[in-house]
């Protein structure tokens, strides 16, 4: 009953007014942005890293998890509404979705998204409280080679095994490891990869990286394709509420999906595409009304909802217990804790106990927020859909600025904003995964500095990362994720999953 | 996916390898020219040299699915709206890198990414890019105190705030 002593405390901290305030901003940011398509959490939270460098950790924080939580719920607004997700983590709830809203039943399907969302980001915070104290005191006792081995792992699930092409992902890490080297390394003082640029002495930015990668990258290549993909926005027509039906045919899917989401999102995997469709074919094996798969059925839309969010949340696990980001928007969560010289892990658990909890507890309350907000306002967030595509890039793009020039107002930080633009305009057309380059960018430094503090602890003997069973056993486990892409590709079973 | 007996080299994926080639030679060469400082355990050339030797096996892995043609297939491009998009960045670079302030920059930015996107009315678009130029100033400049870069029209609202 630790947890729930802790977790008490963190109440106390979550409902001061302020915080209350900054939880419902992050909400309601986090809801605008997973609506609108082209820009998503992540992208909104690089964007506030310079904003909120000057705010109380504990409030900034919670704003941005209110962003992360809200962006999920937003994400699927616009799947039902107008069948083009935002996140591929929306993919199949638009496959259902979207054949409701055009059979006019586009309230039933956000009703269930929405309260699916509420009971699996419930359900899934409630495993952040029990599951994060005890890994805490697990990873207490992890040295320097272990977290370094333990974020080769993640490297490898974030790049190459669940990605389309293994090759690809690595390469994308890979320039993300590159540009993490350049500037001061910390324990020498040395300049590297700077080639007498002073202002990439303090090393890339991460604002001015993942902006470029998401906002200039994403408006390049939407310009690039205008007048094909458009798609109708489906009015909502018809009651918002669901029938006794639509309740009986919804549980089950929330809780499955629940079940799906958090463990495979707290897993250093990365990425809620798994849990998602195995929801979504679980549901379609499952149901009573097979005819209605493919013509919505609203399990269709309960389970896979219910997994995204799950699966979000699960993400948060790793990250505060063990400072490993396994998605883009957890490694800005990553980043905006850094910015407060915060370092997340069980260290943070015994020092700032008020912080985490505080945290924690506020997931609750923006999950609370998002439920009863997301329904009444839902006319709000259709009004959003219908900004124009010129005006929405051009205010993304001004934002873009904004954002980048705060960080660091100089050109040069512009000049970098463009360059980044252009390569995320490349790697969307042909195919490189982005989320990988920004992982490599936060996380790459941290691996180097674990690395080299087992190092030395070891005098420079490199076999100190197998002679600790768990380094070994992690570094394994790395190896055959790296060839198990290959493996899974000639039994085909990674198509299963996907059709 | 169907298999095609026939794959062509493709010279995207070639120009990729190359370009991953010059990074992993880059950074080796950069790292070459560091002094070595550490006195136990690796220096600051460890990592470098990992991502290097890293960066280099993917151009081989790169070059080989180029040769055998192994990318995904591209869709039609319009060249003109991404080249106006980038005039519209280097609008911006050159309006605040001249003095001209975030507001004018970021309004002419607007505008452009609009027209790029497909709108006739570039002046209707340069005075909302304005307007929402201005707004975004008073509110992150003012309110969050975010140093935002400074020209004429900044000022005017600096003197009257």
């Amino acid at each position: 009953m630790d947890a729930l002593a802790s977790l008490a405390q963190g109440l106390t901290v979550a409902i001061q007014p302020a915080n209350l305030l900054f939880a419902f901003i992050g909400v309601m940011l986090g809801t605008a942005v997973g609506v609108l398509p082209g820009i998503g959490p992540a992208l909104t939270l690089a964007l506030l890293l310079p904003v909120t460098a000057k705010f109380d950790p504990a409030s900034a924080l919670i704003m941005f998890a209110g962003v992360y939580y809200g962006g999920m719920y937003g994400g699927s607004t616009t799947a039902i509404l107008i069948n083009t997700p935002g996140e591929t983590a929306s993919l199949a709830t638009a496959l259902e979705g979207n054949k409701m809203a055009k059979a006019g039943r586009g309230g039933p399907a956000l009703a269930t998204a929405a309260i699916g969302s509420f009971v699996a980001g419930t359900i899934a915070t409630l495993g952040i409280v029990f599951l994060a104290p005890w890994l805490v005191r697990i990873a207490i006792q992890f040295g320097p080679e272990d977290y370094f081995a333990l974020m080769c792992l993640a490297f490898v699930t974030v790049s190459a095994t669940f990605g389309n092409s293994p090759i690809r992902g690595l390469t994308s890490l890979f320039v993300g490891l590159a540009l993490g080297l350049v500037g001061i390394d910390i324990l020498t003082g040395q300049a590297r990869l700077t080639f007498g640029v002073p202002e990439l002495l303090d090393g890339i930015e991460i604002t001015t990286l993942a902006v470029g990668l998401f906002a200039v990258g994403e408006a390049l290549y939407i310009a690039s394709r205008k007048a094909e993909h458009q798609e109708k926005l489906e009015p909502v027509r018809g009651s918002l509420w669901m029938t006794k039906e639509d309740w009986q045919r919804s549980w089950k899917p929330w809780l499955r999906g629940a079940a799906f989401g958090f463990p495979i999102g707290a897993l250093p995997a990365g990425g809620a595409e798994i849990p998602t469709f195995l929801s979504y074919s679980t549901e379609k094996r499952l149901t009573k009304h097979p005819k209605q798969f493919g013509h919505g059925a609203i399990e269709g839309v309960a389970g896979p909802e219910a997994a995204n969010n799950a699966s979000a949340a699960g993400t948060l696990v790793p990250l505060l217990t063990l400072g490993l980001p396994t998605s883009a928007t957890a490694a800005m969560m990553l980043a905006g804790f850094q910015q407060y010289n915060l370092n997340p892990g069980p260290l943070l658990f015994a020092d700032q106990p008020d912080l985490v909890w505080g945290l924690i507890a506020s997931l609750f309350i923006a999950n609370m927020m998002l439920v009863v907000l997301n329904l009444p306002l839902v006319g709000l967030w259709v009004r959003l859909l219908a900004i124009p595509q010129p005006w929405l890039y051009g205010g993304i793009l001004v934002f873009a600025t904004m954002g980048t020039i705060a960080a660091n107002p100089s050109v040069v930080e512009l000049i970098q904003l463009v360059v980044f633009g252009i390569m995320g305009f490349l790697m969307r057309r042909f195919d490189f995964p982005i989320a990988p380059v920004v992982i490599g960018l936060i996380l790459g430094p941290i691996a180097e500095a674990q690395l080299r503090r087992a190092l030395s602890i070891s005098l420079g003997d490199p076999m100190v990362l197998l002679q600790s069973p768990l380094s070994a056993t992690l570094l394994a486990i790395a190896l055959i994720a790296l060839v198990a892409p290959y493996i899974l590709r000639g039994t085909g079973r990674l198509k299963a999953i996907e059709d | 996916m169907q298999e095609t007996s026939e794959r062509r080299i493709d010279p995207v994926g070639l120009a990729i390898a190359g370009l991953l080639a010059v990074l992993a030679i880059v950074i080796a060469w950069d790292t070459s020219n560091l002094t070595l400082t550490s006195v136990y355990g690796v220096g600051p050339k460890a990592m470098p040299f990992i991502v290097s030797i890293g960066l280099a096996v993917l151009a081989v892995g790169n070059l080989i699915n180029g040769l055998k043609g192994d990318l995904p297939v591209r869709e039609e491009i319009n060249i003109q709206p991404i080249l106006r998009v980038l005039g519209g960045l280097a609008a911006l670079i050159a309006v605040i890198g001249f003095g001209g302030g975030f507001i004018m920059a970021t309004a002419l930015l607007f505008g452009m990414t609009a027209a790029a996107f497909g709108r006739k009315a570039f002046h209707i678009d340069l005075l909302i890019g304005l307007a929402l130029a201005t707004v975004v100033y008073l509110i992150f400049s003012k309110l969050l105190a975010l140093s935002l870069p400074v020209g004429p029209l900044e000022r005017v609202f600096d003197t009257l705030f």
